[in-house]
């Protein structure tokens, strides 16, 4: 970086380093997205006893980018009633927030692109904009089942939106800090000092409102083949659809990495204040964060793969009557253990 | 009793974790799959596929135009014109199945006294044109003389049985 300072006019040093760091974090992202959805239709086969595609390149490797170069040479229609400013706007403010939640996201104790102290407000409050993509989409469709899909992910969204935040709340209020860089320092130690063992219901509670805040089976009321056909997206084809689809797989890759993060220990290694500490220390930390996103990112497609849609009074009883009161509960247990400084998570 | 019992089953998800050991365990199950264009599923010799017309070994045709498949067939599929050739001999002159009203039953089979039309094992065929779908004469014989080891072979397989 100095080095390009010494050439380059001042500032612009700073914007190309940190240009090339989103580069960084994108472009592996989207590779990560196109094989999810890869990995999603092989785990998803393999539990109904099938073995998924396998067709294009070894193993169906080939899949995900057959798929992207089909979805990109494909028409991409416009309703003649649809209001085409918004229609074209709406699969971009779905991917945006997803995509820019990650620059406050550390990925090691020193590899994070904006240390922001306020980061896990940042990410609460990108992961709840998404929800206008969808909104919107659902109108600027003209189409009734676009609209009718649009209002039950609002309505879902912000319902979850409330025990997810609590439960996030939980978390802060245990690590003391908003900064996700401090929240994983708080669960420094070893596998039973992070954080998923005294917040196990905030845990739980806080990955299902992820499900549920991704439009994800089986709280996918928002898209429900079998009743609105495809829900706010019916409209949508070729590249806007596609744009729709990297914006839900981000989302999830985000979800299940914040739950690694706040719940086990991001980056930390598992081995830690064992004999097997020194063993593994060559192992880098994004390393460590990469498998424990890949478990909850598992999670997602298990769910899919077994439950059946719930019908939507009971996504909005289990929001507001089951998880509100749970989270609010669990926040004055972990309020109480850190005033009484619980060892040894809150000491 | 059962109000709690209920309640506490689900609060803790215990029929949601159920759910995810039972799709856990067939992760790792044993995959049916046959992969088809490389692996084929097992075939019966009573198979019935696509017909074929068979000859004596002299080359003569088997069919002596005497119309039981055409009376049996439940679907009219079949349609026959009756002639006499040269030789004074009761033949065909017009011999067609309609492979869109065939419901592939066999019948005509079962029905006909010197195993002149058969239903054969080929199952990979498709129509580019309108009237592909008429199995005329000739391509029946054709068809025939292509598979006829395989007919003879599963007739004689399926011989002890009737």
């Amino acid at each position: 970086m100095e080095l390009l300072d010494s050439f380059l006019p001042h500032g612009l040093a700073t914007v190309i380093w940190i240009v090339l760091k989103i580069v960084l974090i994108v472009l592996p992202l989207m590779v990560l997205v196109a094989y999810y959805t890869l990995a999603e239709r092989k785990v998803i086969g393999f539990m109904q006893v099938r073995i998924g595609p396998n067709r294009v390149g070894p193993n169906g490797l080939g899949q995900p980018i057959a798929d992207a170069l089909k979805l990109m040479f494909k028409e991409i229609i416009l309703p003649t009633k649809a209001n085409k400013v918004l229609f074209l706007i709406a699969p971009l403010l779905t991917l945006g927030p997803a995509l820019a939640a990650w620059a406050v996201f550390p990925f090691d104790a020193e590899l994070v692109l904006a240390d922001v102290n306020a980061g896990l407000l940042y990410i609460l409050a990108l992961t709840s904009v998404g929800v206008y993509g969808v909104i919107i989409a659902g109108w600027a469709s003209n189409s009734k089942y676009a609209l009718l899909g649009a209002v039950r992910s609002a309505a879902q969204i912000v319902s979850y939106e409330i025990a997810m935040g609590f439960a996030i709340v939980g978390v802060l209020v245990a690590a003391g800090s908003l900064n996700l860089g401090d929240i994983v320092r708080a669960q420094d130690g070893s596998l039973f000092h992070w954080f998923w063992l005294p917040l196990f219901p905030l845990l739980v509670i806080y990955f299902i409102s992820g499900v549920a805040e991704t439009n994800r089976a089986p709280f996918d009321v928002a898209e429900g083949e079998s009743e609105i056909v495809a829900g706010f997206h019916v409209e949508y084809s070729g590249m806007t659809f596609a744009v729709f689809f990297l914006g839900e797989y981000a989302n999830m890759i985000l979800i299940s990495a914040l739950t690694a993060l706040m719940f086990l220990g991001g980056w930390l290694s598992p081995f830690q204040g064992t004999f097997l500490e020194p063993v593994f220390a060559w192992v880098p930390g994004l390393v460590w964060l990469f498998l424990k996103t890949a478990i909850f990112a598992f999670l997602f497609l298990w769910f899919r793969a077994t439950f059946p849609r719930y019908r939507y009074d009971q996504i909005m009883r289990l929001g507001w009557k089951v998880f509100i009161p749970i989270t609010i509960v669990w926040i004055m247990v972990v309020g109480l253990a850190v005033v009484l400084e619980l060892p040894w998570w809150f000491d | 009793m059962t109000v709690f019992k209920n309640y506490i089953k689900s609060l803790f998800l215990l029929e949601l974790l159920k759910g995810l050991r039972l799709t856990g365990r067939y992760f790792f199950a044993k995959k049916f799959t046959v992969q088809y264009p490389e692996e084929r599923a097992p075939m019966s010799p009573r198979f019935r596929g696509l017909h074929a017309q068979r000859r004596y070994d002299n080359g003569e045709e088997r069919c002596i135009a005497c119309k039981l498949c055409e009376a049996t067939c439940p679907a009219l599929a079949i349609t026959i014109d009756v002639e006499a050739r040269e030789d004074g001999s009761r033949r065909t002159s017009r011999y067609d199945i309609d492979l869109f009203k065939c419901i592939f039953c066999g019948f005509c089979q079962e029905s006909c006294p010197v195993d002149a039309i058969v239903e054969t094992r080929v199952y990979e065929y498709a129509f580019e044109k309108r009237g592909e779908n008429i199995m005329t004469k000739d391509k029946l014989l054709a068809v025939g003389d292509e598979h006829e080891s395989q007919i003879s072979a599963d007739i004689a397989a399926q011989a002890k049985y009737r």
